[in-house]
């Protein structure tokens, strides 16, 4: 199998190159510190595997597949393990690799590989951690667990990066996911994004002042282009 | 305190010292780096970002051998992700010891 290695760590494009040197089935062709270098090699390149690490500055594992058409077979190597569910979702993921990984599960992850047949074009998956909502619930996958939160007793979701900040009456959940994830899992007759950063369920209000709003202790921007579709949702006298 | 050793990187080097010397020599040149990087993040209060030094550090402490540092790492970088810096001080002792080890190599 012709692969390629991307991980923006030197030391861990190492240890992967050194472990396919015991696989006399695996030819490393490249290998590249970030998924935009790999993405331009695969438009003149037939790969049959990628070693592809998920958190990379930019350019994310997920993005990059979501990115390529038709991608090949992809063995992905992390040291977060939480992106597991995640990956379940992707038809071309053979294998999820923690780091840092030893010989014997990087030639099960090969096994696997080599037994499943060239993938066919992937079918999108949901991204992000916010897994699926049934009636008043939400699950959320923190450190390897799926959390049932209840919707109505969110009152704010924050984005904080690469992570989502989810706000409850009793606790406070985060979670590896983006805002649009979660936005689409949340009612719109309840919840508002007010703000590029934040969605507010509109039931928690307490008050609104210029351009901010109080929801419990926090008091959250709301933005000018989403002001009117806030004030339309109040029931104003 | 837990101290680093070479029994990952002897295990899956498959007995190939030239290799072993070469991972150890591409660790220390990229390991200063990060660690500066992070030491920039950390002072400038940017947290986001120091979480994600920090989820990259956590590679090279288990690549030595510091399987509670990692753990102290994991629970810092979750503290970083939510705006705090719980952890810091140990956080910063495992990559003094990490420097400390790299130096004798």
């Amino acid at each position: 199998m012709n692969c390629i290695i991307i991980d923006d760590e030197a030391t861990a494009r190492a240890i992967i190159g050194q472990l396919c040197t015991n696989v006399t089935s695996l030819k490393v062709l490249e290998d590249f510190p970030n998924a935009m270098q790999a993405i331009k090699y695969l438009n003149s390149n037939a790969i049959d595997l990628i070693f592809l690490d998920i958190h990379m500055p930019d350019f994310t594992g997920f993005d990059f597949i979501d990115t390529i058409k038709n991608p090949p077979k992809i063995i992905l190597t992390t040291s977060d393990p939480n992106f597991a569910i995640q990956a379940f979702g992707y038809d071309c993921i053979v294998d999820y690799l923690v780091k840092p990984i030893t010989p014997e599960r990087f030639q099960k992850a090969i096994d696997k590989a080599e037994a499943i047949k060239p993938t066919a074009p992937v079918e999108k998956a949901s991204s992000g951690q916010v897994e699926t909502s049934s009636g008043n619930d939400l699950y959320v996958n923190i450190d390897r667990r799926l959390i049932k939160i209840d919707i109505p007793s969110i009152y704010l979701v924050e984005a904080k990066g690469d992570y989502i900040q989810v706000k409850t009456d009793d606790k406070n959940y985060t979670v590896h996911s983006t805002l649009k994830k979660i936005e689409d899992k949340l009612p719109d007759s309840l919840f508002l994004k007010i703000h590029r950063s934040y969605i507010i369920n509109v039931d928690k209000i307490i008050d609104i002042e210029d351009n901010s709003v109080l929801i419990k202790k926090d008091v959250i921007p709301v933005s000018r282009s989403n002001r009117p579709e806030l004030m339309k949702r109040l029931n104003l006298l | 305190m837990e101290q680093p050793n070479l029994s990952y990187i002897n295990s899956m080097s498959g007995g190939d010292k030239a290799f072993e010397q070469k991972l150890i020599g591409i660790i220390k040149a990229e390991f200063p780096e990060e660690k500066e990087v992070y030491f920039d993040n950390i002072a400038a209060k940017n947290y986001k970002l120091t979480a994600e030094n920090v989820h990259k550090l956590k590679h090279k402490i288990s690549i030595l051998g510091l399987e509670k540092s990692y753990d102290v790492a994991v629970n810092y970088e979750n503290n970083l992700i939510d705006g705090a810096t719980d952890g810091k001080t140990d956080f910063e002792s495992i990559l003094q010891i990490m420097t400390d080890f790299l130096e004798t190599l």
